[in-house]
């Protein structure tokens, strides 16, 4: 039976049924579907395992970032102090500009490539909330020496970021009073998997056995011709 | 429907691949080859290791592999990345049988390098829309009731990621090889978030690993209730350093990355946090320039592993097509094999376990002649979705997507046993 089809035999037996199954068609959920929070559901029995975590301890850890400013922490820094930093503990690998130096991450720049042959992802061209970027440095970078850098600093850089991506002027000051204020040019270019629905050609009862091209497949794209596989070739197949 | 398909002959599985043609005997019994003029001297001479001591107990103990399999390891693609600790490796599937991967040879990728925890120094705290921020300890977590052992492939996101332009790479230990499929033991994530007590606002949680990366993964908190665990075993022993010692969660069905390593953090929360590696990573770029978020399950996809361009066929006469099939939607119904690109296809035999969300092992016995082959694969899951060709796929998402390429692999067999990844037309 289709689902549509079912749905539609469910109400009908809730239609002739009345109240009692009112009831009965309310719980079915409940069972089936595990319903994301169990409102008012008997809290499941504790093992008593582990121990409450003290407040400095959640503090220490819990530095995500989100969107809307939740875990952000005080402080401020402006595109000049970012500069500065990122000078000295990130264009090495970034590049001055945030071009990236050999083939280290490239930061700053690729506006209008999405739809070309190589895009160029970066928090100007690409990510769709500034609160990645602070988030990121902040528990990531600089590389090899990660969480090194205060909060104050991670504003700045942050800023400078902003700056080299043509985001914000070279006077500005980033803090966590205007933070989300701050609005990335691809904000509107994400949206939620809909592979189900745009993709459903995929699901296919029964995919062609036989006679399934008119014509013998013929090789139109080679490995070997592009030549980037690693490794040694062994010396050559031979089939006996 | 599978099993009855899968007895098949030889001869019909090569007649309707259109391969029915002369020098092909297919299901006709050969005859062995003729004594040697001169005996065999490895069964005439008493060899070494059948007159002296080998090494006793002990000497091995904990055991690694034969000296002759040294050629059997994970690779990496030097070219593809700027560090080593930020790379990837690849699982060799072409020396590969059966369903489980051995934990030395599961791929691995890492954002900052492997972390080397000492398990009495590892912690796991739970924070956020909870009604008790928690801490625990390995010991606790071992201790913890209903405990589970459960087989689920993990594939990268970016498995297959440089084939969307065309045929890039000449072995599919290098086009398919960032997935494995393991046995882990640990307990349900659910059992810690009962345990500190969800807020009725909770929808997400955020995993966080203990690496110098801080990998944040945001995932909805109806796939943590519905099969995610928390582990700290894989195939019987502790988690190897490089996948995520002592500490890892399982993501079933899910992409790789989600699986977060050395797993020191839950927060619980109420919306996504948009975090590097569920934004500039792991977001799926379209043509028309606009990107997917949160594709989270990996689509059926399935490899022929042997043969292919780093185990060319070596005979004429029997040889054993086999391959692998997964889905993160469920459990493979079937997998089809062609040997002309994609004209005709006969269904495979599945041997050993079908597991949902785990890896499934596929064979075909065939009698080569010595003619091109262009082999492919299509797996087919309980769902009824249909592996896509790469063609099919592109013309959905353009070229420039870089995760999520399940398309159906084409080896091109030549005469001469070489072989190659290729693309057809
Ligand atoms: C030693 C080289 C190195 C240095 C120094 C360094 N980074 Fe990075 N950075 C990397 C690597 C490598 C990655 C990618 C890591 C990964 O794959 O997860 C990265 C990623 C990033 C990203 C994310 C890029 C993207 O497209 O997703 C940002 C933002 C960033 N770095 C900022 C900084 C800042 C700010 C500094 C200075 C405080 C810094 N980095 C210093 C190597 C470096």
């Amino acid at each position: 039976m289709s689902r549509s089809v079912k749905a539609l035999a469910v109400a009908a037996v809730i239609a002739m049924a009345g109240g009692a199954t009112m009831v009965l068609a309310q719980q079915r959920p409940a069972q089936s579907q595990r319903p994301v929070v169990q409102a008012p559901a008997p809290a499941p029995a504790k093992t008593g395992l582990g121990r409450e975590a003290h407040p400095a301890e959640v503090a220490a850890w819990a530095i995500a970032v989100r969107p809307d400013g939740q875990g952000l922490p005080a402080g401020r820094g402006t595109v000049k102090q970012g500069e500065e930093v990122y000078q000295t503990q990130c264009a090495a690998c970034h590049g001055e500009f945030g071009e990236g130096a050999g083939r280290w991450p490239v930061l700053a720049g690729g506006r209008g490539s999405l739809t070309g042959e190589n895009p160029e992802k970066t928090l100007g061209s690409f990510w769709p909330y500034l609160s990645t970027t602070f988030d990121y440095v902040r528990r990531a970078m600089p590389y090899g020496n990660a969480q090194s850098l205060s909060n104050d600093e991670v504003y700045a850089l942050t800023a400078y970021l902003l700056f080299l991506n043509d985001v914000v002027p070279e006077t500005f000051e980033l803090t966590r009073e205007n933070f989300t204020t701050v609005r990335l040019p691809n904000v509107g270019g994400f949206y939620d998997d809909d592979r189900e629905t745009t993709e459903r050609a995929f699901w296919r009862a029964n995919p062609c056995m036989t006679n399934c091209r008119p014509e013998p497949a013929r090789v139109t794209g080679r490995a070997r011709v592009i030549d980037v596989t690693p490794g040694e070739r062994p010396a050559g197949p031979r089939v006996e | 429907m599978p099993r009855e398909t899968a007895t098949l002959n030889r001869r019909g599985f090569l007649a309707a691949a259109g391969l029915g043609g002369a020098g092909v005997v297919a299901g006709i019994p050969h005859a062995s080859a003729a004594p040697p003029a001169a005996p065999d001297p490895l069964i005439t001479d008493v060899q070494d290791w059948a007159r002296t001591l080998g090494d006793g107990v002990q000497a091995r103990p904990y055991g690694s592999p034969s000296q002759f399999e040294k050629h059997v390891v994970r690779r990496d693609v030097e070219w593809l990345t700027a560090s080593r600790e930020s790379s990837v490796n690849f699982t060799p599937l072409h020396e590969l049988d059966g369903i489980i991967t051995p934990s030395g040879l599961c791929f691995e990728r890492h954002h900052g390098g492997i972390a080397e925890i000492d398990p009495a120094k590892h912690r796991l705290m739970i924070n956020g829309l909870v009604d008790k921020p928690m801490v625990f300890t390995l010991d606790d977590l071992k201790r913890f009731p209903g405990r589970v052992n459960r087989a689920y492939f993990l594939e990268c996101a970016a498995n297959s990621g440089m084939e969307w332009r065309g045929a890039q790479l000449n072995g599919c230990q290098f086009t398919h090889g960032m997935v494995h499929n393991v046995w882990y033991s640990g307990i349900p994530l659910k059992s810690l978030l009962d345990e500190a007590g969800l807020k009725t606002n909770a929808k997400w949680l955020l995993a966080e690993g203990a690496d110098s990366s801080g990998m944040t993964r945001s995932i909805p908190l109806e796939k943590a209730l519905k099969d995610c665990l928390v582990v700290w075993t894989m195939n019987g022993e502790m988690l190897r350093p490089e996948q995520g010692y002592p500490l890892r969660l399982v993501v079933p069905g899910w992409e790789g990355n989600m699986w977060v390593k050395w797993l020191r953090r839950i927060e619980v929360g109420d919306q996504p946090w948009h975090h590097r590696e569920e934004t500039s990573k792991y977001t799926d770029l379209l043509a028309d320039g606009r990107s997917r978020r949160f594709t989270f399950i990996m689509d059926a996809k399935s490899v022929v592993t042997n043969p292919s361009p780093q185990a060319p066929l070596k005979h004429k006469g029997p040889n054993v097509l086999t391959g692998l099939a997964w889905s993160g939607r469920g459990a493979i119904k079937r997998v089809d094999v062609s040997l002309d690109g994609g004209r005709n296809w006969r269904t495979a035999r599945i041997d050993g376990p079908v597991m949902p969300l785990s890896l499934t092992r596929f064979y075909v016995d065939f009698d080569w002649s010595g003619q091109e082959l262009m082999i492919q694969s299509r797996a087919m899951d309980e769902t009824g979705y249909v592996q896509p060709t790469k063609d099919e796929l592109r013309k959905v998402r353009g070229t420039n997507s870089i995760y999520h390429n399940n398309g159906i692999q084409t080896w091109l067999v030549r005469p001469n046993g070489e072989t190659e990844n290729v693309e057809v037309g």
